[in-house]
């Protein structure tokens, strides 16, 4: 995770990831106009640039690893679901309470497992992911188990509600943007050079006074509220959810989307969703071969530009720099 | 004003420290010498508490608490590890300003020990907005140096700090860390390169599987023979 490039050393404004951005703005705007299918396809990209974004505090900032911030999700998804649907609360209020059991559980879990590392750290979240999903189908009473809840009410505050695909959208749009400039700010703080100070050597950063068990757990709590944020979102603006939705799908989702994107820079998370959300759509004509083409593409991706489409200005202007004259 | 007594360590079944004994007194720089795999790298971890250890450490008359490094860097026992341990991604103005992690808040004491360093190490100065993983060698050992020179050491702890760096590098980060001895800074310089080392050193200890086989006084040591017979036994 060391290696990482970071684009944190160059901002400022760079023509191709400038023009990655115009053309995902058009998009956006032309969908808002058109709406239709691609309208509930960028609000899922809105809602896993969240994820993603907390994703990339705990492994692109700090170098840790996580397989279990689905449960984050299930957690408060589900609390939102039932104290809506089931007790008839505001949705506001029930997605707090929801995030407030996010960051219990990530504290409960974090506490030990943060004391592994590695491959170790991996397969501990990852049985967190797994045991979460068991509970949101085996505890039938309060989720339905593999029927899951459906008749959850739009993210609103009394009679205000966003109940169109189009406020939909641009609320997730806000909340992802928020989310995101939450995280620059972070990664800009004491606290996110503590992160990557983590990342480089543990060892080197515990020498400078940097208490790693510490800002690791933080990190942790910091990744599980966005994953908690995430899974409340998600569930209010598609309005149902059961085990699946939180499964393992969800993990492998994030991780290319953070992969695809650029682990460890500012808009890695928000390109990498577009990309893995949009790519199937865009190969729906190639029907049976449609797979087939998504696979190839992200493979190439990561082929030709490892440190993600967020590091293509970089790639682009070093093999410039090595043309000759 | 640094005492070790009986200092042993552990790696799994491995004694890679065994019974050390050493004391550093105000002022003084102190060379570590051995052959690799001594026990040189995990002697300065053991003194920051980085490997479990048994024993004492006492610094500036107070006994530095086990396995807290973050408690030994506030008191004052700074550590330049092995291969720098510079924060690659990050900027040099970042990983300096890393150095300062315990300073929190304080802006005018921070701008006081970076124009310090900057003037120790000018080279620093230009690079500020560079990403610190691109500099040379000699840059990067000078970044780690300064880096922790930023945290107002009371001693500073050097693991091979001419590690990889060509010979004129060498003598220019010696020169620097001679500079600072001068001015006060007691240092332990742990080296392989044991004759650079001794040319800075007032005195120094040579290690060997884990203990320490003999201290030396290095205007006693005239010749590279002298050296070797030391080595050797």
């Amino acid at each position: 995770m060391n290696s990482l490039t970071s684009t944190w050393a160059k901002r400022g404004s760079n023509p191709v990831l400038l023009a990655v951005w115009g053309l995902a703005s058009a998009l956006v705007v032309y969908v808002l106009i058109r709406g239709g299918y691609l309208m509930s396809v960028l609000q899922i990209a809105a809602i896993y640039t969240v994820f993603v974004t907390g994703l990339n505090i705990f492994m692109g900032y700090t170098g840790q690893v996580s397989f279990g911030h689905n449960a984050f999700a299930a957690v408060s998804g589900y609390t939102s679901a039932v104290l809506t649907a089931t007790y008839n609360w505001e949705p506001l209020p029930a997605a707090a309470v929801g995030l407030g059991g996010v960051l219990l559980c990530a504290l409960i879990i974090g506490y030990p497992t943060l004391r592994l590392r590695g491959h170790y750290l991996a397969m501990a979240t990852l049985a967190i992911g797994l045991i979460a999903y068991d509970v949101a189908v085996e505890w039938g009473s309060v989720t339905q188990g593999y029927m899951g809840i459906s008749g959850i009410p739009p993210i609103g505050i009394g009679r205000w509600t966003v109940a169109s695909d189009r406020g939909i959208l641009v609320l997730l749009i806000i909340v992802a943007a928020i989310g995101m400039f939450a995280a620059a700010g972070i990664r800009r703080s004491r606290l996110g050079r503590a992160f990557v100070a983590i990342a480089g050597s543990e060892n080197a950063a515990r020498a400078l006074g940097i208490d790693v068990s510490h800002y690791k757990l933080v990190a942790f709590l910091i990744s599980a509220f966005y994953a908690g944020v995430a899974g409340s979102l998600f569930v209010h603006a598609i309005g149902f959810v059961s085990p699946e939705v939180f499964g393992l799908h969800m993990v492998v989702l994030a991780f290319t989307m953070l992969y695809i994107g650029g682990i460890g820079t500012f808009v890695g998370p928000a390109l990498g969703a577009l990309i893995v959300t949009l790519l199937p759509e865009s190969f729906r004509t190639f029907n049976e071969y449609q797979d087939l083409a998504y696979g190839a593409v992200l493979i190439l991706i990561l082929i030709y530009a490892p440190g993600g489409v967020a590091s293509l200005p970089k790639l682009l202007s070093s093999s410039s720099r090595r043309k000759p004259a | 004003m640094l005492e070790v007594e009986g200092l042993s360590a552990r790696y799994g079944q491995v004694e890679a420290l065994r019974l050390v004994s050493l004391h550093v007194d105000d002022g003084e720089l102190v060379a570590v010498l051995g052959p690799n795999g001594a026990g040189k790298s995990t002697l300065m971890r053991a003194l920051l508490g980085l490997v479990p250890t048994q024993g004492r450490v006492r610094f500036c008359g107070a006994d530095v608490p086990r396995r807290n490094p973050v408690a030994a860097a506030a008191c004052g026992l700074v550590l330049v590890p092995e291969g720098r341990g510079i924060f690659g991604p990050m900027t040099v103005a970042e990983n300096i300003e890393l150095g300062a992690y315990l300073l929190k808040g304080n802006r005018a004491e921070f701008a006081r020990r970076q124009e310090r360093v900057l003037a120790l190490f000018p080279r620093l100065k230009e690079r500020l907005s560079q990403v610190s993983g691109s500099l040379s060698g000699g840059e990067q050992q000078m970044l780690a140096i300064g880096r922790a020179l930023m945290a107002e050491p009371k001693m500073l702890l050097l693991d091979e700090p001419s590690l990889g760096l060509a010979p004129r590098v060498i003598e220019e980060i010696l020169e620097k860390l001679g500079e600072l001895n001068r001015k006060g800074l007691p240092i332990v310089l742990v080296e392989q390169k044991a004759p650079l080392a001794l040319k800075l050193a007032r005195r120094a200890y040579l290690m060997s599987v884990g203990s320490i086989t003999a201290e030396i006084d290095p205007r006693t040591v005239k010749s590279h023979n002298e050296l070797a017979h030391f080595y050797l036994g």
